[in-house]
């Protein structure tokens, strides 16, 4: 291995411990009476403007793995590695009306997560331990996923062994304990200030070394020309995967909002108005991600070579080794300090918000029905700890490709709320016991198709990726579409069937805890209290 | 599939507004592969297929705009 490289180590190492720093203060930003409630904890107040939304949605949903993982792609693959930016760009019109009803009726009933929510609706604690589980079991192998964006970065500066992402998340674990939400909004302005810095100067720069950008697209191009075997790597798309292409954008946009963390962004803003103004404002950071995204392509013309590790080399490597050979030591520094603190803002939400599924649905549901608020933050500080240390050992016990694979699966799963989350604001037509079985149907069929998918470039059998042969159903083509959407389709199936059987049937259904107009409330509009209404 | 019309006539307020079926256009041109998987013409060296869906970021950033502003009024 190389030696450790000093000056990028102190930079980074400063840097780093400047945020954490801020991450302790943060309890006293804004002032809260008291921490002892989820609002307070996990919502930072339930009281954001505009400004500390952009800076704290930008800095959940751009993570440091995004910034690591998606430019990986596109240097292995080309222009399929960039659906990150039509994904990014149909999420916000796409969600636009749906998020505002979600903010209103959480602001009314005071949910934390978006299993409160479908606790109220459809009055099914079932259904509502369902859409929990699966949350949190997205959520967790996302937040052992930042760990590989440190590690990168390490690894790029010659630090090997896994103590130094052991103090980091220590660290990172003791703020958030402390300070809840507001952490990680308050580290997000240095975050996502660090990463445009960072990206602007790479994008001017790396293009005007390497020979312009004209030459960067034909480096691309003469490298998947190079490797025949690969049908689906190129500077542009084939005929196959463009259907794919279209499909991972959709169902990545339509998955991005259910999960916990970005919810949790959301019901932590002040009133509607903020969450319109971000919808038009997020997009700022697709064009940065974009840009991110052809450093994959720069990596490729100039020449970077994946480091190995294990025999296996580790595309994830590529966006650190190309700013290490690009940029000068110090600036280098500044660089992995952004991905590393990018990694911590994410990650924070992430435990947060998994902490407050686990504390809402099933400890105060099922274990301590009569929890105060001070219990509920309480347990949420708790269990944010131990989510911690569960992604950690992830990491360390165990490959860190099954983590990579868990985010996939990841991605697939929380896609099947969908019915009971996205829908469910929308109409109250669905029966509760149709969406359990079209959430289980959806659940088991996106799981046996991702196991069906082999990789041979990376001599995998199974979870090998997410593009599903059509000819594997019949069709005479081959075209492949994202798993996602083919297991939401027959989660929608069962559940629309299902609902009309239930009704066909007069089966009880749940009482919905929800007026109409609890969908269109705004700040100062009365709030009703407590959740009790919808026990059934 | 996220359907945007509201199911239920709002008693109170509602959100809905005919401005509201600009967000269509961003939701559905990005992913209209067809539009843009081609080299040609470049600019600044930058084949079609990146500069378009680059700029298609201002174009949804304006119809959400839009959407926004005209509908803001009815909150009042």
């Amino acid at each position: 291995m190389k030696d450790v490289k000093t000056t990028e180590l102190v930079i980074f190492a400063v840097l780093f411990l400047l945020v954490s720093g801020m991450g302790f203060v943060a309890a006293k930003w804004r002032r809260p009476t008291t921490m002892d409630s989820l609002d307070e904890w996990g919502l930072g107040g339930r009281n954001f403007g505009s400004w500390v939304t952009w800076f704290l949605i930008g800095g959940d949903i751009y993570t440091a793995y995004t910034f690591v993982a998606v430019p990986a792609l596109v240097f292995g693959a080309g222009a399929a590695g960039f659906y990150a930016v039509p994904y990014t760009i149909v999420v916000y019109p796409l969600v636009f009306l749906v998020l505002i009803r979600l903010w209103s009726v959480s602001h009314v009933h005071g949910f934390v997560t978006p299993a409160d929510f479908v606790r109220a609706r459809f009055g099914s604690p079932t259904l509502a331990l369902a859409v929990a589980i699966t949350g949190i079991v997205a959520t967790m192998p996302y937040i052992a996923l930042q760990l590989v964006g440190i590690e990168a970065v390490l690894k790029s500066m010659g630090v090997n062994g896994h103590w130094p992402i052991l103090i980091a998340f220590a660290i990172l674990a003791a703020y958030t304990y402390q300070s809840g939400l507001r952490a990680p909004a308050l580290i997000a302005f240095v975050k996502d200030g660090l990463i445009y810095l960072v990206i602007i100067v790479a994008v001017l720069y790396i293009p005007h070394k390497l020979g312009g950008w004209g030459h960067i697209f034909d480096a691309g191009q003469a490298k998947f020309d190079g490797t025949k075997k690969d049908p689906t790597d190129g500077v542009l798309l084939n005929h196959n995967n463009q259907l794919n292409y279209a499909m991972l954008a959709l169902g990545s946009a339509m998955a991005l909002f259910l999960y916990p963390h970005s919810i949790t962004g959301i019901l932590a803003s002040k009133n509607r108005n903020v969450i319109k103004r971000n919808m038009a404002a997020l997009p700022a950071y697709s064009f940065v991600l974009g840009l991110i995204a052809l450093l994959g392509l720069m990596a490729i013309a100039a020449k970077v070579v994946p480091i190995t590790t294990d025999g296996k080399p580790d595309s994830n490597t590529v966006v650190p080794l190309l700013f290490d050979k690009m940029f000068p030591d110090w600036f280098t520094g500044v660089a992995f300090a952004a991905v590393g603190i990018g990694a911590l803002v994410p990650a924070a939400i992430m435990s947060i918000a998994a902490a407050n599924l686990f504390t809402r649905n099933i400890y105060k549901e099922f274990i301590k029905r009569d929890a105060t608020p001070k219990q509920e933050a309480t347990v949420s500080k708790l269990v944010s700890l131990v989510v911690k240390v569960g992604a950690v050992a992830c990491i360390l016990l165990l490959d860190p490709q099954f983590s990579i694979d868990l985010q996939l699966i990841g991605g697939v799963i929380i896609l099947q709320t969908l019915p009971a989350v996205g829908l469910g604001l929308m109409t109250r037509w669905f029966h509760r016991g149709a969406l359990i079985a079209g959430l289980v149907a959806g659940l088991a069929a996106g799981l046996y198709m991702l196991y069906e998918i082999p990789n041979p470039a990376k001599h995998k059998e199974h979870f090998g990726g997410s593009a599903y042969k059509l000819s594997e159903l019949g069709f005479d083509t081959k075209m492949t579409v994202y798993v996602g959407i083919l297991a939401l389709l027959v989660n929608v199936a069962v559940a629309i069937v299902g609902t009309v059987i239930c009704k066909v049937a007069k089966l009880a259904d749940g009482i919905d805890a929800t007026k109409t107009s609890d969908y269109t409330a705004d700040e100062g509009d009365p709030k009703v209290h407590p959740m009790e209404l919808s026990a059934h | 599939m996220a359907s945007k019309e509201d199911p239920a006539p709002e008693p109170r307020r509602s959100d809905r507004s005919h401005w509201n079926w600009l967000l269509v256009v961003p939701v559905v041109v990005p992913l209209l592969t067809f539009l843009y998987n081609k080299d040609t013409p470049r600019l600044a060296g930058f084949p079609a297929f990146y500069w378009m869906q680059l700029a298609f970021i201002p174009l949804g950033v304006a119809c959400t705009a839009i959407v926004y502003h005209m509908t803001k009024k009815r909150e009042d």
